[in-house]
């Protein structure tokens, strides 16, 4: 509370980036969590917050006529521009802002005084949702071929790896501590998948500190015996995730990669990934590209090529294809220089092209746990949730999301979840509202007592699970079985406006199929109800025909979800002109701005109607404010059109 | 001329079949007069048929005694046929060569097609400019039928009906025609029930460089306003290039002369600008490297996009002004049969919910592209693979249909057809065994009498099985007007024409049938719980006990 200058401002005009007549006047607030701002016009509470934490950038501009401009980046892409009249307030706001956005200490984040309404027994089971030992389990681990090892307990190893790791079983830990010290930060190569139809293993590690002719005997039996875990193959392949040349360089640092002559039955390749500053310069570069004004379909083309962005999630996918092609039979080992980010891209997205179940909704959770969380990509510092390093800052987990929005594209039927679910989780991912993707590593979560103090995203979105349902989705779907193979040629790369864009409700279909399926087949389960609930009605109507207390048919009615539903669709996706930067806090979509206390009921109230529903068709009307939409907008685009 | 002449050879065996995403198949190759047909005898393989008129270019490469032929299609595919024999293969290659080329529009398949199916309903009596000027009538009585271009005389472009203000004689349009491009006078083209606006289409006045002047001309178009408004005149041309049309007789109607008139100019490129461009575009799709920054710069090259974001731009201004500023609009570019069509009936589709129909799409096509005299056969002569040089060839048709199928993937439920029908439209409009899109103008259609000698491509697709193939299972009617989004992010190369034959669209189809059944599935419990609460309902009544 001490960082906020002025709590409040009056007359702050909040700009349309497209048509200045949408631009709106009101009161701005700032609070320990939000900015907020609410909108003045009689009728309507029309409000705008903002989480401090998700604000990436702040640009004061200088001083007009008409106010001082004050211009908001936020990491979910959101902008926003206010101008404030007086020069002094706009100074303060942006000084409180500054201060309230980078906290310095972790216990200043926002998890830790986010408190939805649960009681605090159920938080022990929201962190016990997800158990990383049940999927290691699951791929049948450990067995004959693997152990679980307990060389890192209290990560006395490696501080940045998890204390559970596995390893192969002749891996002594002699073997093990040798191989360690021979790679950088101590991230010798452990399991990340394991297939157990055909023994293929995917392991990774950081690269070994090699230089120009090192040799370490301990690193050489490590990859041995992971060679030999996997009886069926007699060779596997070592993966260097970044471009030859960088891998050169990191020589003279006494770092690099593995000589092939010095490692038995190794098969050695790179894959040109570029590193997070190139990944960090891209995104930014496409993200100017996104904000312009009105730009040509060349400016916009030209700039997209320019930023690389596609190009690189491409080369993500290729990589990850790659080694879930090889992963059907021969075993792979990953790195890049440290092991923490594309490693973690690669394996994840391997991961998700070979087994189904990261496909599905608790499937996917795991996955980011495991090969993100738990092997200590360094959210911290990549998501700058502290004051720190800007060199830091890179969007390589936004990266794997993206491929696999690019995958869901390609295999519309493959998923289990939505976009709409790798969008909330990006949002996550940066709004520190829950402990998931606090810290560095297992080491600093343990330390920060993250599971003690903050909730789990994980039961969050399993809570709210009906949202993020993709309705094409069939765990019997031919789609949904075994490896993807997915095309990699260029033109299958589509930019991804619904979450770069996503705040330009206007760019988006006025329409969506999905929700219009999801509603469909919502009603079709209330319809199987009422099929039995009449079945069995007629069979005691025919049968006891002496006597019988008749119960009247049930009568049409809407049922509350459906309308609860509508309500929403109409007025989010379908209102053509409303500001594109509105979200009232009882919207139960669009989780971030709107995770304020009440919100979260009302959530949780609209699931909960859905459960209970017995009786009623939902009448079919209650889909059709789907295509009401355009008509709300009181007045149209102009300025889009006419802009010439 | 006998069509044997320029088959050379007939038939070949051993002939070897390649086609994107399916099996090669060997089989007999064999030409006849309108096909190239390769056939493998075998019950369950495929046949293929193509119709010598979609055939684009062909290329033919030979190692040793192997000849190849390459022929690239109109619809975009591009098939291989492995023909053993080197003079056999050159026989082939020649005489699909001429017969493709073929220009003799009474020669075309259409006037030899007889429907294998039962003609329902005669397409070409479906859409009749007499029926549409009826449902005019029901709205308003300010326009008349006018019979002035009956013989074509006045407008050769015209049909000989159209519909006009009421106080404008038949003197006047004559007047009237002789100062706009090619005769083509302001017509009415659509009326906006809503707020009784209209938008009209014509050609460029004619004032050339001494700005002349045409008295009718002004008071035609100001009889379509309301007392004391103004009017939009939505110029398609930029003003420079409008300028420019000055010194060849053409030009811009001027204020001083148009006073209740605002001139809008956009910037709708024109056919030769076109052709290139989906040259270029189709080439950048069948691209074979993995470059991403070659694809992204060859499709930003083709300015394909911004084509398309233009059109719809524009049309989305036309609609604007009539649906929101309460003004009528008039319409044109140069001769008014190509960007101003592409204008008018995107605006159509905006305003008006029957252009959503599949049967109002129809409509739509047959009043502003065909009886409007868009010049179909020029236009559709050759498509992305021609090699000769581009005369008067221009994918302005399908311009118009890719931005049809821009605003419905943004309204994916208000449309009653699917992707598919466009696609279909589009496949037609090059090559058909249907009439529908021979000739340039009804005037050209009645000279060869297609109504009587061909089938309409109407009465085909008009047929229950057709139908139900061709609509959106995800359809609810939407009586509003619909505004896309015509932002660079909001507008997507349209697959289901252009990467059609390059990437296999085994999961999206899989994906389509998996909506589908999902829908259907609910249909079929809402027919079951309805029979039941109807059993159930009698069963109460029945009931003695209930009988209070």
């Amino acid at each position: 509370m001490e960082h906020i200058r002025l709590p409040k401002v009056d007359n702050v005009r909040l700009l349309d980036r497209i048509s200045p007549r949408r631009n709106r006047v009101g009161t701005l607030y700032l609070t320990a969590t939000h900015t907020i701002f609410v909108e003045n016009e009689a009728g309507v509470r029309n409000e705008t917050w903002v989480l401090h934490s998700l604000v990436c950038s702040l640009e004061k501009q200088a001083a007009t006529a008409s106010g001082s401009s004050l211009l908001i980046h936020c990491k979910n892409f959101q902008v926003l521009n206010f101008v404030i009249p007086r020069e002094r307030e706009c100074h303060d706001v942006h000084l409180s802002l500054q201060r309230l956005s980078q906290p310095e200490r972790p216990d200043e984040l926002y998890c830790f005084s986010y408190k939805p309404n649960i009681d605090a027994e159920e938080r022990r089971p929201e962190w016990d949702f997800l158990d990383l030992r049940a999927d290691y389990r699951r791929m049948g681990l450990p067995n004959s071929l693997w152990k679980l090892s307990s060389v890192n307990q209290h990560y006395k190893l490696s501080d940045t790896y998890p204390a559970d790791l596995f390893v192969p079983e002749s891996a002594t830990p002699l073997v093990i501590v040798g191989s360690s010290k021979f790679r950088s930060r101590g991230r010798f190569p452990t399991l990340s998948y394991y297939s157990k139809e055909n023994h293929a293993a995917i392991c990774r590690s950081s690269q070994p500190l090699s230089g120009f002719s090192a040799r370490c005997l301990e690193d050489e039996q490590m990859l041995e015996a992971i060679l030999r875990s996997n009886p069926h193959s007699d060779f596997m392949y070592v993966v260097d995730t970044r471009p030859k040349l960088n891998a050169i360089a990191n020589r003279a640092a006494g770092k690099g990669y593995e000589n092939e002559d010095n490692y038995s039955n190794i098969k050695f390749q790179f894959i040109g990934i570029e590193n997070i500053h190139v990944m960090r310069n891209s995104q930014q570069k496409m993200m100017e590209v996104c904000e312009l004004r009105s730009p040509s379909m060349s400016d916009f083309l030209e700039g997209l090529e320019s930023s690389g962005w596609l190009k690189h999630i491409k080369a993500v996918l290729d990589a990850g294809i790659f080694i879930a092609v090889a992963e059907e039979g021969v075993s792979v080992l990953v790195h890049c220089s440290d092991g923490w980010d594309r490693t973690a891209q690669v394996c994840s997205v391997a991961c998700v092209l070979l087994d189904p179940h990261y496909r599905t909704l608790r499937g996917f959770m795991v996955l980011i746990e495991k090969d993100w969380i738990s092997f200590g990509h360094k959210f911290s510092h990549r998501c700058n949730h502290l004051q720190g390093d800007p060199k830091e800052v890179s969007p390589v987990i936004d990266q794997f999301l993206e491929c696999v929005w690019q995958l869901m594209e390609q295999f519309p039927c493959a998923f289990e979840f939505n976009a709409r679910f790798l969008i909330t989780i990006h949002s996550h991912i940066y709004s520190c509202q829950y402990g998931n993707f606090i810290g560095n590593n297992q080491r600093e979560r343990t330390e920060l007592g993250l599971r003690e103090k903050t909730h789990s995203l994980w039961s969050y979105l399993w809570m709210n699970r009906a949202d993020y349902i993709n309705p094409l989705y069939r765990p019997d779907h031919s789609q949904t079985q075994g490896l993807l193979r997915p095309s990699t040629a260029p033109y299958c790369f589509k930019f991804w406006r619904a979450l770069y864009n996503r705040f330009d409700r206007g760019m988006h279909p006025r329409q969506s199929v999905e929700d219009y399926l999801s509603a469909i087949q919502e009603e079709t389960q209330q319809l199987k109800e009422q099929l039995a609930s009449h079945k069995q009605k007629i069979a005691q109507l025919e049968q006891a025909q002496e006597w019988s207390v008749p119960q009247k048919a049930v009568p049409f009615d809407k049922s509350p979800t459906g309308w609860t539903f509508c309500n929403d669709l109409a007025n989010t996706p379908q209102d053509y002109t409303g500001g594109f930067f509105t979200s009232s806090p009882c919207q139960p979509r669009a989780p971030i701005t709107l995770q304020t206390e009440e919100s979260n009921k009302t959530s949780k109230s609209i699931l909960s109607n859905g459960s209970d529903q017995e009786s009623g068709i939902a009448d079919v009307s209650c889909r059709s404010p789907l295509s009401e939409d355009s008509t709300r907008d009181p007045d149209s685009d102009e300025a889009t059109y006419s802009a010439s | 001329m006998e069509f044997a002449e320029l088959i050379k050879t007939p038939r070949v065996d051993g002939v070897v079949l390649h086609r994107p995403f399916m099996p090669t198949v060997e089989g007999t190759l064999c030409l006849t007069g309108h096909h190239l047909i390769l056939s493998s005898r075998q019950d369950n393989t495929e046949e293929l048929w193509l119709l010598h008129s979609n055939i684009d270019s062909i290329e033919k490469r030979f190692v040793g005694s192997l000849g190849t032929i390459i022929v690239k299609c109109k619809d975009l595919r591009v098939i291989q046929l492995d023909i053993p024999g080197m003079e056999e293969c050159l026989n082939i290659a020649n005489s699909i060569e001429a017969l493709s080329t073929l220009d003799i529009l009474s020669l075309m398949y259409p006037f030899f097609y007889r429907p294998m199916f039962e003609v329902i309903e005669d397409g070409w009596k479906s859409f009749l400019p007499l029926d549409a000027f009826k449902d005019l009538e029901t709205m308003t009585d300010e326009w008349r039928l006018s019979e002035v271009n009956k013989d074509f005389s006045v407008c050769p472009s015209y049909p000989p009906l159209v519909a006009v203000p009421k106080d404008i004689d038949d003197d006047t349009l004559r007047k009237v025609a002789s100062f706009r491009h090619g005769g083509r006078f302001p017509v009415l083209s659509y009326y906006h029930k809503k707020n009784g606006m209209v938008m009209m289409r014509s050609g460029q006045p004619l004032t050339g460089t001494n700005g002349r002047r045409c008295k009718e001309d002004e008071k035609l178009i100001n009889a379509t306003l309301r007392p004391g408004k103004r009017g939009y005149i939505i110029d398609t041309r930029t003003i420079n290039v409008a300028q420019q049309a000055k010194a060849r007789g053409g030009g811009i109607e001027s204020e001083a002369n148009y006073p209740q008139w605002r001139r809008i100019h956009k910037a709708v490129e024109r056919s030769n600008v076109l052709q290139e461009s989906l040259i270029k575009l189709v080439e950048a799709c069948n691209d074979q490297s993995h470059s991403m920054d070659r694809w992204l710069s060859k499709l930003e090259a083709s300015n394909w996009q911004t084509h398309v974001k233009e059109i719809l731009t524009t049309a989305c201004l036309a609609a604007q002004c009539i649906d929101r500023e309460g003004a009528s609009v008039l319409v044109h570019g140069t001769e008014g049969a190509d960007s101003t069509l592409q204008v008018t009936s995107l605006a159509q589709i905006i305003l008006d919910p029957a252009c959503r129909t599949i049967r109002g799409f129809q409509s739509l096509v047959e009043r502003e592209w065909l009886q409007a005299g868009h010049p179909f056969q020029q236009r559709c002569a050759q498509s992305a693979y021609s090699n000769s040089k581009p005369r008067q060839e221009a994918p302005v048709f399908l311009l118009f249909l890719d931005c049809v199928w821009q605003i419905l993937r943004q309204f994916p439920c208000s449309f009653e057809f699917s992707e598919s029908f466009l696609v279909l439209v589009f496949e037609h409009s090059y090559a058909s065994q249907f009439g529908t899109f021979l000739g340039n103008s009804t005037a050209e259609r009645a000279k060869l009498s297609l109504p009587e000698k061909t089938v309409s491509l109407w009465s085909w697709v008009n047929r229950p099985q057709e139908l139900e193939r061709l609509t959106n299972p995800l359809y609810e009617a939407n009586s509003l007007v619909i505004w896309p989004s015509v932002a660079p992010q909001s507008l997507l190369l349209w697959e289901g024409v252009f990467l059609r034959w390059n990437r296999s669209s085994k999961c999206l189809d899989e994906a389509y049938e998996e909506m589908v059944h999902i829908i259907e599935y609910n249909k079929e419990l809402q027919n079951k719980v309805n029979s039941l609460r109807r059993q159930l309902a009698q069963l109460e009544t029945e009931d003695p006990l209930l009988q209070t």
